[in-house]
């Protein structure tokens, strides 16, 4: 790719970008979120039309690109979020859009021998008649896999394809990467995660602010050179603490147990104590009863069964906002769906979930200057860009809405702090700085429950982890003998290496 | 937000100028003059105290209907039931002013504020059972309210043949309301205009909408109800809660609208003189982008085009229909331009 340049109206999503890749290599394109890379990719695969530069494969040049005349060139995208119907067979996901009829009927038997020859050469182990909704998330990502190499793609285009695996998942995925290399195949492996960026890719490209920074030969550059390069500055990618000095219990969850539908336990007896000044992590992949059971804490549905107690005082009899009175404060996993408001302006999202409190507002009038002056507070605590109370909120980028949402919760001087996520889709100039707040609030006493599904950040920030697999804590340990390999068992829901062996 | 109210009223005002213009043409390819049908309506609008006193006595109930449909939608909940409200708000203030007729309390204090808050009453009760079965069982309010806007019609004709409601006369009717449940006119501008109190309380009810919308927490909530129902029940709010109360407090100003007819402009509750209130309180909040002040300026301006209409038909030979279809073309470019604008936006 040449001296590809793609604006959208004034933003300069992409300025004159040169990516090469080689043939049968792994090519790592890294960067914070908004920094281009999506944008590069979806040109690449044709959705979208460069204002300028040239596409060249195997030293043609490429004109009028499309997904349909992608998908010819042999270019193949595994998308970060899967596109399966989860009541097809996995063959049928693969054929669909490929389908060819044998007089009129479906033929399933010609790509059956094909997809089977494919399996074999990579090893990938799918059951071609398994249906797709009942795979694990890695199993579904391999049939992803699968679907471009059945259309004869020579370059894949993997999309953060780490975020939603296991630390064995992704080991997995890798032996397969490594296969998919030593046959011939190109990857192009676009991430934000250092570690798996140094692990798996040949030579890595990094971009910021829509314009490529550097390229170099991976085994050149440490991890610390590649974050300076995506945030242009000096990042301590080690959070530096203190020991925790724990004091009393402050939350303590007790046997609480969640049916879902089909009468389903979603949590299953779950127990848990967080003690003030430590940061207890809850580690597990997406889906695991993580979700439900922060939404049972902040008050948003009602557990079947179990007791949750704030400093001795029963959360479960208190609304939303008697919660937060009593000294709760939740970081959302979705800031979207539940943190703010994104119509709302920067200083209306301030003051969610304080709306009714003195000074905001008295006798249930609004007090706009108490509201325009903690919203400027606000700002210029958590340095959120732009530092305009009148922004609106879904104007800001993913790292400053976040800072605002933490900015928010941390003001209300918390007993306990729920911290979902609390970095997802954040630039590493933001990951930064949010840990070392909640270190800090730690230090100050305050009793946070980490949920995460970066075990990294979790290995990093706790001081206990707990692991949680299919709504049941699987254990809880000290955080200094937790080792990603013994939380990766966990989070598959094994118990020890005995059991694994089966 | 009010800073944003000037911008988003610039799209529904270049809808109205680009209705006008292509309403021209219209007026142009059937060989008449633009200037002379225009003329007429202008004058038929506002050319006098008179006409303009006509313009402002129809907008009223649409300022009523108009904030009706504009607060739900705030929350997220499309009222298509404005008109049943106003039906039952209608009833509910000519049975407080007939049959308190001539009591000690008509006689010597006023039943007028009784008759209103009858009304709001009436009207809110109908607007919050859907709300309720929204609230509880999920059940669309659109489709409620729509089904409730037949009940509410056949009901209040159904009235009109019960014995001791009805009164004889050349249509169903009830008979008139006490004298002093009646909302007093505006009698300096003309002795016979039906223009009255009624405008104050619509313009008292623009003002406290965008107050309870801007100024109170409760419409801090059902903002963030109608934006975001996660986000508002990471806030506190109770969603359903919420629900019902504003479907209550939307039907209660179309019920006011409905009092508004009876006591201000019919002295009576007759047959189908509700037939396009409600709807067209639609179309206002739409064109007023739901917000209070836009809901006054398009109900003043649908209430001046009707008038409007009047003076076509009687000054010149082309069909008072023209302003149907300018009305038409407004809806149109302004339920588009939202659509384009959010496309737009994501």
């Amino acid at each position: 790719m040449l001296g590809i340049t793609k604006h959208f109206g004034a933003l300069v999503a992409n300025r004159a970008v040169h990516l090469a890749v080689e043939r049968g290599t792994v090519h790592a394109l890294v960067g914070e979120n908004g920094a281009g890379k999506s944008t590069l990719m979806n040109v690449l695969y044709g959705l979208y039309e460069p204002d300028e530069g040239e596409v060249r494969i195997g030293g043609q040049r490429v004109t009028r690109l499309s997904p349909a005349r992608a998908v010819e060139l042999g270019l193949g995208m595994v998308h970060q979020h899967f596109m399966l119907i989860p009541t097809f067979t996995v063959l049928e996901n693969i054929v669909l859009g490929i389908e060819q009829s044998k007089g009129g009927l479906l033929d399933l038997d010609s790509p059956r021998a094909q997809l089977q020859e494919i399996i074999g050469t990579y090893d990938l182990k799918v059951n071609p008649d398994a249906l797709a909704g009942e795979l694990s998330v890695g199993m579904r990502q391999r049939v992803e896999i699968l679907k471009v190499l059945m259309r004869g793609a020579g370059v894949l285009l993997l999309d953060e394809p780490t975020a939603v695996l296991t630390p064995q998942e992704v080991e997995e995925l890798f032996k397969i990467v490594r296969l998919l290399k030593s046959q011939g195949k190109t990857i192009v492996f676009i991430s934000h995660k250092l570690r798996e960026v140094k692990a798996i890719s040949d030579r890595l490209t990094v971009m910021r602010g829509g314009e490529v920074v550097g390229s170099h030969a991976t085994a050149g550059v440490t991890e610390g050179d590649i974050a300076e390069m995506m945030v242009g500055r000096k990042v301590l990618l080690d959070v530096k603490k203190a020991e925790a000095k724990p004091g009393d219990v402050c939350l303590s969850i007790q046997d609480v147990t969640l049916v879902g539908g089909g009468s389903k336990l979603v949590l299953d007896h779950v127990d848990l104590e967080v003690r003030a000044g430590e940061i207890v992590g809850l580690a597990g992949v997406v889906g695991n009863g993580q979700t439900e059971l922060v939404e049972v804490l902040a008050g948003f549905r009602a557990p079947s069964d179990g007791r949750v107690r704030l400093d001795g005082r029963d959360l479960l009899e208190m609304d939303v906002l008697e919660r937060y009175r009593v000294g709760l404060a939740h970081i959302p996993e979705d800031r979207h769906k539940h943190g703010m408001v994104v119509d709302m302006d920067a200083r209306d999202n301030t003051i969610l979930g304080k709306q009714r409190d003195e000074p905001f507002s008295r006798s249930g009038v609004l007090d706009e200057t108490a509201i325009l002056l903690e919203a400027r507070a606000r700002i210029a605590q958590f340095d959120v860009r732009p530092p305009r109370p009148d922004v609106r909120a879904g104007d800001m980028s993913g790292g400053n809405q976040q800072k605002l949402v933490i900015a928010r919760e941390v003001s209300r001087e918390p007993r306990f702090l729920i911290a979902a996520m609390p970095t997802r889709g954040v630039d590493i100039g933001a990951i930064e700085f949010i840990h070392r707040h909640l270190i800090e609030l730690r230090d100050s006493g305050v009793a946070i429950l980490l949920v995460s599904a970066e075990l990294s950040e979790v290995l990093s920030l706790s001081d206990r982890i707990a692991v949680m697999y299919e709504g049941r804590m699987m254990d809880v340990m000290a955080a200094s003998e937790a080792t990603e390999q013994r939380l990766g068992l966990l989070m598959a829901g094994i118990h020890d290496k005995a059991e694994a062996a089966h | 937000m009010q800073r944003s109210l000037l911008r988003d009223l610039a799209y529904p005002a270049v809808a109205v100028f680009i209705a006008f213009l292509l309403g021209a043409l219209l007026v142009v390819a059937t060989g008449y003059s633009p200037a002379e049908i225009y003329g007429a309506l202008w004058h038929g609008a506002f050319g006098s105290a008179e006409n303009v006193a006509w313009s402002l006595q129809n907008a009223t109930p649409l300022v009523f209907t108009g904030l009706a449909v504009a607060l739900a939608f705030r929350a997220g909940l499309f009222n298509v039931g404005a008109e049943g409200q106003l039906i039952l708000g209608a009833f509910a203030a000519s049975q407080v002013g007939i049959r308190l007729k001539g009591t000690a309390f008509d006689t010597t204090l006023s039943i007028l504020p009784l008759a209103l808050l009858a009304a709001a009453l009436a009207g809110g009760l109908w607007g919050a059972i859907p709300g309720w079965l929204k609230a509880r069982l999920g059940v669309h309010e659109v489709i409620n309210t729509i089904m409730m806007n037949f009940i509410a019609a056949l009901l209040g004709s159904y009235f009109l043949t019960v014995p001791w409601i009805k009164e004889a006369g050349s249509v169903p009717q009830t008979p008139i309301v006490s004298a002093n449940a009646v909302l007093p006119a505006a009698r300096f501008i003309n002795p016979y205009t039906r223009l009255n109190a009624g405008f104050l309380l619509a313009l008292g009810c623009v003002f406290l909408v965008w107050f309870v919308l801007w100024r109170t927490w409760h419409g801090f909530e059902l903002r963030i109800v109608g934006l975001n129902a996660g986000a508002a029940t990471y806030a506190g709010a109770n969603v359903g809660r919420t629900t019902i109360a504003v479907m209550f407090a939307s039907g209660a100003l179309a019920g006011l609208g409905g009092a508004e007819q009876v006591l201000g402009v019919h002295y009576h509750f007759i047959k189908d003189f509700w037939v396009g209130l409600g709807f067209t309180g639609i179309a206002v909040a739409l064109v007023g982008e739901n917000h209070p002040v836009g809901v006054l300026l398009g109900a003043l301006l649908f209430g001046a085009l009707q008038n409007g209409a009047a003076e076509i038909d009687m000054m010149t030979t082309f069909p008072r229909e023209l302003i149907q279809v300018l009305q038409a073309i407004i809806i149109f470019l302004v339920a588009s331009m939202g659509y384009v604008r959010k496309r737009s936006a994501a």
